[in-house]
């Protein structure tokens, strides 16, 4: 690896020595560069978008190069939930399960339009969830009907620099909703 | 059996049947005889129609018609069967069930979204919507004012 690169991107000092070198850092801040870099996400789809995300995970888009490593398909061992496809009434209190069986810190991105409001079933539907935010807060929204893997490896770095900031998402919401005021 | 030869014979069959064609011969009969039209056209072996391809349900407001697609893997020829249920309100029709096996979920599918009951049929539940539902959401009256948003 790169050390130069990784002095840019470690929130820290590295302090080389000869046989070795020490670094230094807030502990606050490594945790959360660490967590930003290992997120391991939960095999979870309901629809199209899945495809997508199966698409961003494999080969040509390989989402591990960014840190995403290995996709788990239990929620005991997984850190982020990518809410890929339609949540229906019968659904919904499935994804909320999943969601309280994750250990903290646990992300959610929101993939699609189905998954931000309903998407193409708001209206005139007796099953669709018109959002999947009434069930689990979410980090991240990505639009796309799906959204292409390069939309989705944007929401997951986005996800990442959240993550890097350390703050909560009660946090990141009031300052954004403070600049948008000014 | 050709088209044509379908038709005829089915109209000797049953002469108070009604037909339209498409791509498929249409035999429209009424809900009562659904369980001799159907036997009939499963064990006599002129027919033999031994699949039942899909069972659908139509709502027409005022009342329900019961679609029924058969292919025969013998004779290689389709029908189409409609059964029209008058009663739209306590919407009934006897099962066929016992004739293909494959109307089994298809049959609780239809009483899930239309609340038609199927009358023998040994374990009619619903099959997609939750135990609890209340109401059949593909009727065209059914209402939910707290969840459905209008356009």
């Amino acid at each position: 690896m790169d050390v130069k690169k990784l002095r840019e991107s470690f929130p820290g000092e590295i302090h080389e020595n000869p046989g070795g070198g020490i670094l230094t850092g807030k502990l606050e801040d490594v945790m959360n560069w660490s967590r930003a870099n290992s997120l391991w996400p939960l095999v979870f789809g309901t629809s199209c978008c899945a495809i997508e995300m199966m698409h961003t995970a494999s080969a040509r888009h390989d989402w591990s190069r960014f840190g995403f490593e290995v996709a788990r398909a239990t929620p005991r061992q997984a850190d982020l939930i990518i809410i890929a496809g339609t949540i229906v009434y019968k659904m919904a209190p499935v994804l909320k399960r999943l969601y309280d069986q994750m250990a903290d810190p646990k992300y959610v991105i929101a993939m699609g339009a189905c998954a931000i409001s309903g998407g193409p079933f708001f209206y005139n539907t007796y099953s669709v969830v018109k959002g999947a935010d009434h069930v689990i807060p979410v980090d991240v929204y990505i639009p796309g009907c799906p959204p292409r893997p390069e939309a989705l490896l944007h929401a997951m770095i986005a996800l990442q620099e959240k993550i890097k900031s350390g703050m909560t998402r009660e946090a990141i919401r009031s300052e954004s909703q403070a600049m948008l005021q000014q | 059996m050709t088209k044509e030869e379908l038709k005829s014979t089915l109209t000797t069959l049953f002469p108070e049947a009604t037909f339209e064609e498409n791509a498929f011969v249409n035999i429209n009969i009424s809900s009562t005889q659904v369980l001799k039209v159907c036997t009939e056209l499963k064990e006599n072996p002129m027919f033999d129609f031994d699949s039942l391809v899909c069972l659908s349900c139509v709502d027409w407001k005022i009342h329900f018609n019961i679609v029924y697609h058969l292919r025969s893997r013998s004779f290689k020829h389709e029908l189409v069967v409609k059964a029209k249920i008058d009663n739209h309100e306590n919407a009934e029709i006897e099962s066929v069930r016992n004739l293909w096996m494959t109307a089994h979920w298809h049959e609780r599918e239809a009483y899930d979204f239309f609340g038609v009951k199927f009358l023998h049929h040994p374990d009619l539940r619903r099959l997609f919507n939750p135990d609890d539902w209340d109401g059949f959401p593909l009727r065209k009256d059914y209402m939910d004012e707290v969840n459905i948003v209008e356009l």
